[in-house]
């Protein structure tokens, strides 16, 4: 049941591969405003750009938990998939892992084009795409009790960065500073030992308190 | 005894008991809070010795320490009660818990705002990126979250229960936020003078500062009670027992009048 | 007393801009949290009386 569910949210995601492209196009604008703000200076630019990448990838992950719950409301099987017999965070997880796969993984394959437009050093590369590995699925986690919350609203555009990018800060900060550590040529174990727990956590709370706010969402 | 807890349970659940008995409530909070607020104030102020490092300008710790402790608190109380809202359906909770938000994100601000000009004479700007204040603005956006929330939902009864939700999901998250706060802090430029933090205060300075703390928490129960009375009388506003309070309000203002 | 007289007591050796701010805003935003409730409870109570004179006339 699930595994079908999983099958027809994919198939459905690439069927519309415009709302596919749109937060990894979304990534890249946002990620090459930057030498236009700042100074097209490499030196400058190599300095930010873990930084400018990792808020390009929160951010391109927040414009695309839209869609995450949007579509299966409108159409009214939102309710009926609350109704199976299965728990309801089992569904949370299928719709956060399609998310992930249709708007998370890719940035980790994106990034490093971007972070040689950045001028990154050579060093940053991998832990860049860890890092983009290993605290995507958290974002899209967190991301769904957003989503949750908002699915019902006209107005849950804006409502959303509000709810749930306080909730980023820490994978911000760890990735972030695991890039810059990676960049000097320092050990960046113990910040993916952190964005680790922080899925492990966020995998625990997050499926639970999605499927409570779909109920409540979906109450009325 | 069960029955007892019971019947108790029931009785704080009533908007009508919760009324009377906030009222006598509040009455004793705005009482013991003016005092100890006034008393620690102007012991802050003139009384106790200026700090050797900071001289003069830690007297901003009496306002500055209890509106940070308290907004903390805030968020946690406001949380503690979303879910005791949401598991037991008590609808009073929830009241309260729509009232903190605005309280603890007013208090939020002036930590905030109190930081910021602590920070001037000690460190030379208004705002440098310091642990406990960077800390402090997270947690006023998460306030800003919960209010975004009450204000963008019109039913009532779900925006409770999703501001709830919220509230407990970010109090779970409060303690990951403080710890990569003071470690990306750490990492990036270790503080010399943080503000506040003094383990060995004297106790002249020290126990101003424990009464302003306490009279914060006094103001703060009157804030969260008279909120609270708005609430229960404009959704009463059709119940007996909230029109004979008016009424008999109204004839005692005659009265009044007359005299 | 810690200071010797008022003008020593206002200025704060030098910080009394900083103290002194501090304590004004602390003393608003009390301020806001007494008078708002108390001004939405008058507005509530007065509605309230209104739609009671109605019903009796």
């Amino acid at each position: 049941m699930l595994i079908a569910l999983l099958k027809r949210d994919l198939l459905l995601a690439f069927r519309s591969r415009g709302d596919l492209l749109n937060p990894l196009m979304f990534f890249m604008v946002v990620a090459s405003l930057f030498p236009l703000a700042v100074s097209p200076d490499p030196a400058l630019l190599g300095s930010i750009a873990a930084g400018v990448i990792w808020v390009g990838a929160l951010l391109a992950a927040l414009l695309s938990l839209d869609l995450m719950f949007k579509g299966d409301y409108e159409d009214g099987s939102l309710e009926q998939m609350l109704l199976m017999p299965q728990p309801a965070m089992l569904m949370v997880l299928v719709k956060v892992l399609v998310h992930w796969l249709v708007a998370g993984l890719p940035l980790a394959f994106i990034a490093p084009l971007l972070g040689l437009m950045l001028g990154l050093a050579d060093g940053g590369f991998m832990p860049l795409i860890l890092s983009l590995l290993l605290a995507t699925p958290t974002l899209s986690l967190l991301g769904a009790i957003g989503a949750g919350l908002t699915v019902g609203l006209r107005k849950g555009g804006m409502l959303m960065p509000l709810l749930i990018l306080p909730l980023y800060i820490p994978v911000l900060i760890f990735a972030a500073s695991a890039v810059q550590a990676g960049v000097q040529g320092t050990s960046y174990l113990g910040h993916m030992a952190f964005l680790g727990a922080y899925l492990a956590l966020t995998l625990v709370v997050a499926p639970l308190a999605a499927a409570a706010a779909l109920r409540i969402s979906l109450a009325r | 005894m069960w029955t007892r807890l019971k019947r108790l349970y029931h009785k704080m659940g009533s908007p009508k008991w919760f009324y009377q008995i906030s009222t006598l409530c509040s009455k004793w909070c705005m009482a013991v809070g003016s005092v100890l607020m006034l008393t620690g104030v102007v012991w802050g102020l003139a009384f106790a010795p200026a700090d050797y490092l900071q001289g003069n300008s830690f007297r901003i710790i009496y306002v500055h320490v209890p509106a940070s402790l308290l907004s903390q608190s805030a968020y946690i109380m406001m949380a503690v009660a979303g879910l005791v809202g949401l598991v037991w359906k008590m609808k009073m909770s929830f009241v309260v818990a729509k009232v903190i938000a605005p309280i603890g994100a007013s208090l939020a601000i002036l930590s905030l705002l109190t930081g910021a000009i602590w920070g001037k004479p000690t460190w030379g700007t208004w705002w440098v990126w310091d642990a406990r204040l960077t800390s402090m603005l997270i947690l006023l956006f998460l306030y800003f979250g919960v209010i975004a929330i009450y204000n963008a939902i019109e039913n009532d009864e779900m925006a409770n229960k999703a501001a709830a939700l919220l509230a407990i999901v970010g109090s779970i998250n409060i303690p990951v936020i403080k710890y990569s706060v003071e470690w990306w802090n750490t990492l990036h430029q270790p503080a010399t003078i943080t503000l506040s933090k003094k383990p060995t205060m004297a106790p002249e300075m020290f126990i101003p500062l424990v009464l302003t703390i306490f009279g914060f928490y006094c103001w703060f129960a009157v804030w969260v009670f008279a909120r609270a009375r708005n609430e229960v009388l404009l959704k009463e506003r059709r119940t007996k027992w909230v029109r004979a309070l008016v009424q008999a309000r109204q004839h005692k203002s005659q009265i009044g009048g007359d005299a | 007393m810690f200071f010797d007289d008022l003008s020593s007591f206002l200025a704060m050796g030098g910080h009394g801009q900083y103290v002194w701010l501090s304590y004004g805003l602390a003393a608003l935003i009390v301020a806001i949290n007494f008078i708002g409730p108390a001004l939405t409870r008058k507005k509530i109570i007065k509605d309230i009386e209104r739609q009671l004179r109605r019903e009796q006339t």
